[in-house]
């Protein structure tokens, strides 16, 4: 288990420090370490497509943007990604809390919970599940990957692995 | 006042480091046929999305004006985002909604508008200044107001009239689009970081 303050480190070496986004409990810890720290910006969006539009205004001004969304929301952003961001060419890191995984939670959550690989292949959106002992590996294959494909690229959030 | 002549007005008083995007479908056609400019973005798809852009964009560039052009349909899809934006006030945004009440790219289909008032919206989500506008006259003083403010502005313009006959559509790539707004930005951002460099060239 890492910490969301060493989480938000990273990503500040790695300069991405515009995010907005949608909670989810899983992320509860990442967005309260964003909203206390004064070198990460973290805009509470009111839907995922709106924090993607945000967050898209960073590629634009030379900078590196992201979202928090819980996988439950992927559904809202997929017309943005095919009509915009893929059509555009303007990354965006995605860290998307995986509720749902392994067919154990409530409900609501296991069919997303199921297809969420599945949906973000069909999207073409590199994607990688964050494991605790590679997250600084993690993160910096997705900024890589962003930058090379200059698509937005996935980071998926299992509960247990940043407190 | 037809949407073209108020295009036409909004495009007129763009100051050189002016931010302008512009929504979905016509909007972004007459834009481009009026007064294509590098600073102007324009939204191919993704209806809805454009005020999101146009926030990100304010709260990244704080020393631009960003307008955002939109229209009843495109804002009717995105109200949630009208509240976030009034939460962030932004007072580097200027948000122009140019009501037909119909969607007219894809054939003037209605929106809600003829009995929606989207201006006491604007209002009541907490825009610092909000005009209501049906004449060329009224836009024009709106916008001089919105200009002189520097506050979250918002005006809804209505409007009447179809887009021209044989109106071309927008003839860059979105990755065109996307490249040419990323070097306006950029270009500025350097130039603002070492001040004692010489101008660059034209690209």
């Amino acid at each position: 288990m890492r910490t969301a303050t060493e989480f938000w480190n990273i990503l500040k070496r790695q300069q991405v420090t515009f995010f907005a986004g949608v909670p989810c409990s899983l992320l509860e810890g990442v967005i309260h370490a964003a909203l206390a720290d004064p070198q990460v910006t973290y805009i509470p969006a009111v839907r995922e497509d709106v924090a993607l539009g945000i967050a898209s205004a960073a590629h634009v001004s030379g900078g590196r943007g992201g979202i928090l969304l819980q996988n439950s929301g992927l559904g809202n952003v997929v017309n943005p990604l095919t009509s915009f961001n893929l059509l555009y060419r303007i990354p965006v890191l995605m860290v998307v809390s995986w509720r749902g995984y392994g067919g154990r939670d409530a409900p609501e959550h296991l069919i997303m919970g199921e297809k969420t690989p599945a949906l973000l292949e069909m999207l073409e959106i590199p994607y990688a599940v964050l494991a605790a002992e590679r997250l600084e590996e993690n993160l910096a294959w997705a900024i890589t990957t962003m930058e090379q494909t200059q698509r937005p690229v996935a980071v998926i959030l299992r509960q247990g692995v940043i407190a | 006042m037809t949407r073209h002549e108020a295009l036409q007005r909004i495009l007129a008083r763009l100051t050189p480091d002016d931010l302008a995007l512009f929504t979905t479908g016509m909007i972004s056609r007459e834009a481009f046929n009026i007064r294509d400019r590098a600073e102007n973005f324009y939204m191919l798809g993704s209806m809805g999305l454009l005020s999101s852009l146009g926030l990100g964009l304010a709260l990244q560039q704080r020393s631009r004006t960003i307008w955002v052009v939109e229209g009843d349909g495109s804002v009717l899809m995105s109200l949630g985002t009208l509240s976030l934006i009034a939460t962030c006030q932004p007072s580097n945004f200027i948000h122009i909604v140019l009501d037909n009440e119909a969607y007219e790219s894809t054939g003037g289909q209605p929106t809600i508008t003829s009995t929606l008032d989207l201006a006491p919206l604007a209002q009541s989500a907490g825009y610092a200044l909000v005009r209501r506008v049906t004449d060329m006259a009224a836009l024009e003083a709106a916008l001089g107001a919105a200009q002189a403010a520097k506050a979250l502005a918002f005006i809804l313009a209505k409007v009447t009239g179809r887009a021209p006959e044989g109106l071309g559509r927008v003839s860059l790539t979105p990755e065109a689009i996307t490249q040419r707004f990323a070097q306006v930005l950029t270009h500025a951002a350097a130039q603002t970081r070492n001040t004692a460099a010489a101008p660059a060239g034209p690209r």
